[in-house]
Formats: structure tokens, sequence, C-alpha cells
């Protein structure tokens, strides 16, 4: 049974995205906790670790990845939860997303993406565990 | 954290993380799972097992969150589960109920984890049992465990929690009339949640009503609460109350009892497992499709195909 976080950190307070991922997910049999809006980094990881998530899926639109996701990443990295996989989504421009995948991030995707893309990916990284 | 005695001895220590991927074991059934509830059930059996449970929307999340808050302000340990149910259809759950435990959750003192149904029925999921096993033997003095929104059928709480606690809240229309027959029989405390709203003293009257009829509870008659879950109020008093049933089932011997009563209902769930992978290995043999065909024509009789599944072999046609 694959489990996700979907987590939507920071003050932007639009989860219209998220719930649409949440529900995907769900559909396709995996088990998604969904913690609501502004979440901050500490809360995130605390809650990753206690439901022990495979995937940690953020959803940020508000501009504030380049602070939220290196701090998160960090958070991850001192519990040592490095067996999960970290996405995120959102808004998130171009030339950011290299920065986001060297801060560990391990796929950004973009508005209009596919949800079929991120549950076959979700699958494909998970059973190769 | 993959290696069995690394988790093993977290969890002994209290290690949140130990304690995840124990509960993770645990869901999954897996060797590694059934090991870790065998190793510490000697170690388990200290904690408070309080179960939550009522229909959906009556504020049971809101209310484990503010009970959960005041049990920490009495230096409790508190542990949490938190059922909710997987869709029938794909197996995928949304969980949910940490969205209204934010409060209580970020405290050090509190675990909380969210567990689907996973097609169990009774309102919990077959993993809950060793789930609290894993959070007594992680020393979490208290544990908190929320049901799946709960109508007439979802008993089993009563097997597993020490106290049961049933939450109504006012105006959901016939309330009293849908939970007289199951759940009004296990609760040993009621709450009437949205205590602010109309018609809460008549909820009060109505279960009163009800209880004064049971028979159920010789020497305990279940208290009666109105709290106002979102502001705290009326949650001092219920965390007092639920200690006093803790105290009348030590006084009264219950408590030393629990878990040789337990002890069946486990036994019939290890049972019902098998009998489910039994069921499961059999939809995969060649006979399968044809024997559902000749039960449907009536050409079959349902148990000559259910006794192959409980041999685990298909029978020899004649």
């Amino acid at each position: 049974m694959i489990r996700v976080l979907v987590a939507k950190p920071g003050l932007d307070g639009h989860d219209r995205g998220a719930k649409v991922i949440a529900r995907a997910l769900r559909d396709a049999g995996m088990e998604v906790v969904y913690t609501g809006l502004h979440q901050t980094p500490e809360q995130i990881v605390d809650a990753a670790l206690q439901e022990d998530v495979n995937v940690l899926a953020l959803s940020i639109l508000s501009g504030a990845h380049p602070t939220l996701v290196p701090r998160i990443m960090e958070l991850v990295r001192a519990n040592q939860m490095d067996d999960m996989l970290v996405l995120l989504g959102g808004i998130i421009p171009e030339d950011d997303i290299p920065v986001m995948l060297a801060q560990g991030v391990a796929r950004v995707f973009g508005p209009g993406t596919d949800t079929n893309d991120i549950i076959t990916y979700i699958r494909q990284q998970v059973s190769a565990e | 954290m993959k290696d069995w005695l690394t988790v093993q001895t977290g969890i002994r220590n209290g290690d949140k993380r130990a304690v995840a991927r124990g509960l993770t074991w645990v869901e999954q059934g897996t060797d590694n799972g059934k090991r870790l509830v065998k190793s510490l059930f000697g170690s388990a059996g200290r904690a408070h097992v309080i179960g939550v449970t009522g229909a959906p929307g009556v504020g049971k999340s809101t209310l484990v969150n503010a009970l959960a808050l005041h049990l920490r302000q009495k230096g409790r340990y508190v542990g949490i589960l938190a059922v909710d149910p997987s869709s029938p259809f794909s197996g995928g759950a949304i969980l949910g109920d940490r969205i209204r435990m934010q409060d209580s959750v970020m405290d050090p003192g509190v675990f909380m984890r969210s567990l689907a149904s996973r097609g169990h029925l009774g309102g919990l999921s077959r993993a809950t049992f060793g789930a609290v096993t894993v959070l007594d033997a992680a020393g979490f003095d208290t544990i908190l465990i929320e049901t799946v929104g709960a109508g007439q059928s979802e008993v089993e709480i009563m097997q597993l929690a020490h106290t049961t606690v049933v939450v109504l809240a006012p105006g959901l229309g016939d309330d009293i009339q849908a939970i007289k027959a199951g759940i009004l029989e296990i609760g040993q405390v009621f709450v009437v949640n949205k205590a602010d709203r109309d018609g809460a003293d008549h909820t009060v009257r109505s279960i009163r009503g009800m209880l004064t009829l049971a028979t159920e509870h010789p020497d305990w008659m279940p208290p009666i609460l109105k709290t106002v879950a979102e502001r705290g109020e009326g949650v001092a008093a219920l965390r007092e109350t639920i200690d006093g049933h803790r105290q009348h089932l030590e006084t009264s011997g219950i408590w030393h009892q629990f878990r040789r009563t337990q002890s069946e209902h486990v036994v019939g769930q290890v049972l019902e497992d098998w009998l489910l992978r039994h069921l499961n290995e059999a939809r995969g043999w060649p006979q399968w499709p044809g024997w559902l065909a000749a039960i449907a024509e009536g050409r079959l009789d349902p148990e000559r195909v259910a006794e192959s599944v409980w041999h685990g072999a298909p029978y020899e046609e004649d």
C-alpha cells in the first residue's frame, strides 16, 4: 500500500490543486493523508514522520518555495527520512526547478500535469525502492 | 529504518520514527509486523485505551484533539489512532483527521497515526489491535482511538477500548433512534458535542431516557456530558469522567480481566484473517469462475465451494 502526505506549506490559501491530486491518488488506490492549509515545514515533516509515508507531495502556489523547500528538506535529512520520495507541485518558475532538484526534490510537476503521469511516476519510484 | 532490531529497540525507547515504522509493518501484516507485536505484547497492557465513536460530523476529531491537549496538561503521554474508511472501489483512502488535530499533534508528547479501514468492517482496521500494542509498548500511557463515522454496527471498539466514549451532536435528526440498538449499548461515557447548538438538552434527555431502560451497566451508570470541543468547553470534565471510569474498572477488577476478555476477540480476528487469505487464494483457482456461474444457476451448493475455501484446496469433481 502506497501512503502519500499531500501538504500545503506556507501562507497561500488555495488548495484546489492539492485536493484534486489527493482525490486522484486515492482513486489510484493510494492512502492519502491530507493536513489542510497553512502548514509550517516542522508540521509537515513531523506528520510525514509519524504517518511513515512513502511520498511527500508538496503544493506551493505562493512563490515561497525558495525558502520553504530548503527548510523542509533540511528537516527531512535531519530525521534521516531518506527513503521518502519528495515531490513538488504548483507554480514553480522554470529557472527554479534545478535548484529544487538540487535540494533533494525528486521531481517538479507544473500546472496542467496529467494526474496519471504523477500516479505512474509514484508507482515506479516506490516499487523501485 | 529497515532493521527489525533497530525498530523494536527504538519503540521501547519511545523513538517516534521507530514507532511509525513499526506501525507500518503492523498495518502491512508482514512477518516483521507480527514478530514485532508478539515481542512487544509483554511490555504492553499498561495504557488506558479510550475509544471515541459516533456518527460522521459529530466532532470526534475535534474532541480527540481537545482531549489530547488536556491529557498533556496532566503530564500524560498520548497516542492517537484515527481510522478513516477505505474506498470499496479503489482501495484508496483520504485520511483527513489530522486537519482537526493540529494543536495537539505538534506536542512532543503526542503521537498520531491515521489508519485506513482497508475493507475491515466494525469501525476499525484490522491492524488497530497491533497498533495499540506498539503505542502502549512505546510508553504512551493514554491511547485514543477514533473510529470511522459509526452507525449501529460499528461496535468492535468495545473489544479494544477500556472506556468507550460515544459522541453525539444535537440536531442530527432522529439520532437517538439511529443509535439505540448498537452503539448505545457500548458507551460507558456519552458526550453531546456542539452543545451550544439548539436541542442539546433535548439530546441529553433522550440519551438519559434510553439509558434508564438499559441493563448493560449494573454498576456503572454512563454519565452524559456536554462539550463544545472547538472551544475546549466541557473537556476537563470529560477527562475527569474518563479517569473516573478507569478507577471503576480497577476497583471492580474488570481492568485486570480485560486482556483475557479481549483474547477471544483476538483469536477470532486471526481466524478471520486466515479465512480471507484463503478466499483471496481461491479467487485465483481455475475452477473459480465456473463455480460462481454454477452457484448462480442453482447447479452447485455454495457450501461445497466454501468447504474448499476452508480447506485451502479445490474439491475433486465427482
